[in-house]
């Protein structure tokens, strides 16, 4: 990630002041599923935004460039190209039906004047190319500009088209499809830093893909117990490291998370490190296992630590010391003795992702009622943010929230009792190099930037 | 293609005289930009055809402007585009103007697509030929510069293979420029500019001067071995090959085999097995005193490899390293520095490191000579066909060939045979089908005598094996062999036993009774066919299963040819009409088809030539083409032995892969 320095901009986190930039996506109260937004990324110059949804399409914003009669606006993000990109299927030998979900959208880095991406459902991965077209051809010789035909005998001299300007044309091709590797559910995919290899995970095993070959995949991690009564943990997320090419780590349900050095040996099914947090005996209970189940995992930009998140903490490892985390939030700690309701509701079982900011000294991650989390690395503190309608005028600054976890609830805190578990936000980005953050709630996407310039 | 490039003939530019010939070059360029991509597929590859219509002039100004920036299409229209400019010069006027060229291609050469990419730059390298001296560098070497300062990767990875074509015919100021693009290209940010620029290193170092070689392109071979990236690190392996062979060996040993051992300790394991795979090619390039001194005890490293990939490429390379040894002492290296290596792989814990082995050991034997086989290498190949991966067994039996010549085959055959009937035996067909497909070959080897004695059981079991795809083998082998062994052999072996299984209970069985007759009556000839299997079909006839009497309608028609005309009316005719008149739709059908085929066959005999001497009627075959749908072909009732066979179609899906486009309409989507 060369345009990771960020060098500018301050730490991030609560000493910014957050503010109200966009919405995007429809006001009305009930949500057509399709609409869900599954997955969000920013590309890697941060100037395209893409979005993935329940319904199999990807949307893909573009940043405006910087407008001189609104110097305030750093340039808003619009729509740039829209497409369908998986639709839904049906496995008739296992009888099977394949939603048609964006699980995870990776940008490659840019190499031409057109921008690729992958996306994947729980099966198949795609690699698409959006490309600008700025011209077509005129003229025929066997018709008139206006489409009639002419006598065929009375074309005396051949005419070679010639290419005139056109309005932009956004097009969203399908590359290549790379599909028929995995067999169960996969939840992440991430491009190596050799630029023509990716990996793709699912609960059991890693694939590691060529970019430009569909027929073949190499399987080099492969957790599959013999007998399927022993499974104990699955595969919950995988990335490769930001420079080191052989390098990648994969979560686990089990809160531990594994380092594998491709150098070493074809099979990556012996790992070269294992972090895991040594467990407190004191805290254990009946959800320790579950709620210990790492969401996601992602390598800072820097490549010294990588982040994981599991249901109620964030931590950052660094990737030299294996026995503890270095840093350790809380998310919604208040949320401990609500386990058992959490857990009647299935939302205990809420996969949320974190994501760092460009110089990897603030992270971010999601919460209940459009609530959202910042961390500061640097001084230690936190913020929660909202995302919601209410306050969403151009600029507007976001108010800090305050939950209160019994006693006697405060002025502008909000009680646990009334937060709404229905209004998650699993899914947030940060701009690579400038404080700019994109929040999915639902079907709504928000964009946040810093009041500061 | 070749036939129309005659420049400057006149009569390329077309007339206006409104003749109907201009019609069909009309559509071609109206084609062009057709919606289907077969069509445009079609003109582009007609371009030529185009170009002479339009003549010199105007293919220059009109039709390569458009050309150049048509840029958007799919993939394999681009790849036919850059295939067609390569053998443009003609039509654009001769060398003179071969530069005209260079816009379009260069547009090629910058595209996403690598395949599009590759071909325009092999034009490209095509067309340098093609340039006097001057219009090199007035316009080619440019282009060159252009390329490789460019902002895209796509851009400076396709100057990476320019480089050495027009570095030859450059002037001296030129040249400096030439070597300084391609070292930057060499440090380039992108992993891909460096891996094409590692890939092009060996290419260019033979156009270059010795002292350039020795000043320039070592250290850039030094640096990109020890890049970052293991995918570049593993092509240096590959340039290593070419610059060993331009250098003298007291310069190699200074300046190019620190780099390769270091390649061969790497700590990726890829990298190792790149220097494994292209080993062959290292031992040719260093010369025999550095192979002796450096390559065989890396070669002994890499046999013992920890990763299995890297063994398995190792060990594929053996017979070739020992081929390729000197003559002088290749013996003693190789039974003191080689096979104690080669004895531990064979029992190595991975398969297909084993399998691998069993691939190339039987070739040592040849090498190392009677004795040495006898006393080292046949208790190897020994321990190999007891291996418990039917591969590695499998490997060794078809090898077999290289020891008969060096031991015979009796030496063998003891240990061979129960090998051999094991495979047989194996539980996956596949490994069953594989050791069919080796009987002829055996057979060949062992005589018939052993093969009577030892394996003419084995091939009559698989006739009843209980997979189709197993029996249609054992079917055609007992041809192969009839053919090897004879008719009399025939007679005396395989066909009394085949025609015992018509009685057998299950249909399946005396179906296949009816496809050995089929594959071996024109191998048996007239006369067993007349006599012996004729009975026996014609009495199967009466078979209870509509499947058996089909396929006997079938067999019928297969064997009329053979048949002479008095049992083809007197025998065959009779049971093929009531056959005809069968219950069973299927049955009827087949029945009327070998009917209008005998009776074809029996005109043509009857008149005018009344010889029955007559060979096959050829005609008689072709009239299936002709058949409409058999209706039991897909009445879902048809032979119930019709195997499935799943491929994954990539073109199927490169078809689906098609174009979408969506308008950035706003009632599209709904938040925005």
């Amino acid at each position: 990630m060369a345009g990771a320095g960020g060098g500018g901009c301050p730490a991030g986190g609560n000493d910014l002041q957050w503010c109200f930039s966009q919405v995007k996506g429809a006001v009305d109260e009930d949500v057509a599923e399709a609409d869900v937004i599954s997955t969000v990324e920013f590309s890697h110059s941060g100037d395209l935004l893409a979005t993935g949804d329940k319904g199999g399409r990807v949307v893909i914003f573009q940043r405006e460039q910087e407008n001189k009669s609104r110097p305030h606006s750093r340039g808003e993000y619009n729509v740039y190209s829209t497409f369908q990109s998986h639709e839904p299927e049906f496995d008739y030998l296992k009888s099977l039906e394949i939603e048609e979900k964006i699980n995870k959208i990776r940008w490659l880095p840019q190499q031409s004047a057109a921008h690729f991406l992958l996306s994947t459902n729980d099966k198949t991965i795609k690699l698409w190319k959006i490309s600008e077209r700025d011209k077509r051809a005129e003229g025929y010789n066997l018709k008139d500009e206006d489409g009639r035909l002419r006598d065929p005998f009375r074309i005396t001299a051949l005419r070679v088209p010639i290419l005139k300007p056109m309005d932009l044309m956004v097009e969203a091709s399908p590359r290549r499809i790379f599909a028929n590797a995995h067999t169960y559910h996969i939840n992440s995919i991430s491009v190596n830093s050799d630029h023509e290899t990716y990996l793709s995970a699912d609960d059991l095993r890693i694939n590691l893909w060529h970019l430009e070959i569909t027929d073949r995949s190499f399987n080099i991690v492969d957790i599959k117990p013999a007998n399927m009564e022993e499974l104990t943990e699955v595969i919950t997320a995988a990335e490769f490291h930001p420079h080191q090419c052989n390098v990648l780590v994969y979560s686990s349900s089990k809160g531990t998370i594994r380092l594998c050095d491709m150098r070493s040996s074809a099979l990556c099914d012996r790992h070269s490190k294992f972090f895991e947090e040594p467990e407190d005996p004191s805290s254990r209970s009946f959800f320790s296992e579950i709620i210990s189940s790492v969401s996601d995992v992602k390598f800072s930009h820097s490549g010294r630590y990588m982040m994981t998140r599991d249901y109620l903490s964030v931590k950052v490892w660094d990737l030299n010391m294996e026995s503890r985390p270095v840093e350790t939030h809380q998310v919604h700690e208040y949320l401990r003795s609500k386990l058992c309701s959490l857990y009647e509701n299935d939302c205990i079982f809420d996969k949320f992702e974190c994501c760092w900011n460009g110089s990897d000294s603030a992270i971010m991650t999601g919460s209940y009622n459009n609530f959202f989390r910042m961390f500061d690395r640097t001084t230690w503190r936190d913020v929660t943010l909202e995302a919601s309608r209410e306050n969403s005028k151009p600029r507007a600054s976001l108010k800090p929230r305050r939950v209160c976890a019994g006693g006697k609830r405060k002025k502008d805190e909000v009680s646990v009792d009334s937060l709404d578990f229905s209004k998650k936000i699993l899914h947030t980005a940060w701009h690579p190099a400038e404080n700019i953050i994109a929040v999915a709630a639902t079907n709504n996407l928000y964009i946040f930037q810093d009041k500061a310039n | 293609m070749a036939g129309v490039a005659g420049p400057g003939t006149g009569q390329g530019a077309a007339g206006g005289d409104g003749d109907d010939s201009l019609y069909p070059i009309a559509v071609l360029i109206d084609e062009l930009r057709n919606e289907d991509v077969q069509l445009r597929l079609n003109s582009i590859k007609k371009l030529s055809t185009i170009a002479l219509a339009l003549g010199v002039e105007r293919t220059r100004t009109e039709l390569l402007p458009f050309l150049t920036d048509t840029i958007y299409d799919e993939d394999e229209v681009l790849l036919a585009l850059a295939e067609q400019l390569g053998n443009f010069t003609g039509l654009v006027g001769g060398p003179d103007f071969a530069h005209c060229l260079l816009p379009p291609l260069e547009s090629l050469a910058t595209v996403e697509e690598t395949v599009v990419r590759d071909k325009a730059v092999e034009s490209l390298r095509q067309i340098s030929q093609e340039h006097t001296p001057v219009a090199l560098e007035a316009h080619f070497v440019p282009l060159v510069k252009r390329l490789a300062s460019g902002d895209w990767f796509t851009s400076r990875t396709s100057a990476c293979g320019l480089f050495s074509v027009c570095y030859p015919r450059a002037s001296h100021a030129v040249k400096a420029e030439i070597r300084q693009h391609f070292r930057s290209l060499c440090s380039d940010d992108t992993p891909m500019v460096r891996r094409a620029a590692a890939s092009k290193l060996g290419e260019f170092a033979k156009v270059l001067e010795l002292d350039s070689v020795k000043s320039e392109i070592v250290p850039l071979f030094t640096n990109l071995a020890s890049d970052e990236q293991d995918s570049v690190r593993l092509l240096a392996v590959e340039a290593c090959v070419s610059i060993a062979q331009l250098l003298s060996e007291d310069d190699l040993e200074a300046l190019v085999m620190p780099t390769l051992r270091q390649a061969a300790e790497d700590k990726s394991w890829r990298v190792r097995y790149m220097v494994a795979d292209k080993f062959s090619e290292l031992q040719k390039a260093v010369g025999p005193k550095i192979t002796l001194n450096d390559l065989i005890p890396a070669f002994q490293n890499l046999l013992k490899d920890c990763e299995a990939e890297v063994r398995a490429a190792a060990a594929h390379k053996v017979k070739e390293l020992c081929e390729n040894l000197p003559m002088e002492g290749r013996e003693t290296i190789i039974m003191n520095q080689i096979l104690p290596y080669i004895k531990e792989l064979v029992s190595d814990t991975n398969q297909h490191v084993k399998s691998a082995l069993a691939s190339v050991i039987m070739g040592l034997s040849t090498i190392l000579g009677k004795g040495n086989t006898i006393e080292h290498l046949l208790p190897l190949f020994l321990a190999q066909l007891k291996d418990e991966c039917p591969e590695v067994r499998l490997n060794i039996i078809s090898n077999l060939d290289c020891v008969n010549e060096v031991i015979g085959i009796r030496q063998l055959s003891q240990s061979l045979l129960p090998a051999i009937v094991e495979l047989a035996e194996d539980a996956k067909w596949r490994v069953r089908l594989a050791i069919i497909e080796y009987m002829p070959l055996l057979a060949g080897q062992l005589g018939v005598e052993f093969f009577d004695e030892k394996l003419n059981s084995l091939c009559m079991a698989w006739l009843v094996d209980h997979v189709h795809a197993i029996r249609e083998a054992a079917t055609h082998n007992l041809m192969k062999l009839v053919q090897k062994f004879g008719k009399e052999w025939a007679q005396n072996t395989i066909v009394p036993k085949v025609l015992v299984m018509a009685n057998d209970p299950n249909y399946l069985h005396r179906m296949t009774t009816l496809f050995c007759i089929n594959a071996l009556s024109e191998a048996c000839g007239q006369e067993i066919t007349t006599k012996q299997m004729l009975p026996v079909v014609l009495k199967m006839a009466r078979d209870q299963v509509a499947n058996v009497r089909f396929n006997v309608a079938k067999s019928l028609q297969k064997i009329g040819p053979i048949l002479d005309t008095d049992a083809l009316q007197e025998e065959v005719k009779p049971v093929l009409q009531k056959l005809g008149q069968d219950e069973d739709v299927d049955v009827k059908y087949f029945a009327q088809e070998a009917i209008s085929v005998v009776a074809q066959r029996l005109r043509k005999l009857d008149f005018p030539v009344k010889d029955s001497e007559e060979p096959s009627a050829p005609g008689a075959d072709k009239n299936h083409f002709l058949r409409p749908r058999g209706p039991g072909e897909d009445a879902g009732k048809g032979p119930a032995y019709q195997l499935h066979v799943n491929t994954r179609d990539t073109l199927a899906q490169l078809e689906i892969a098609e174009l979408v486009h969506f308008p950035q309409s706003r009632d599209y989507y709904p938040w925005i």
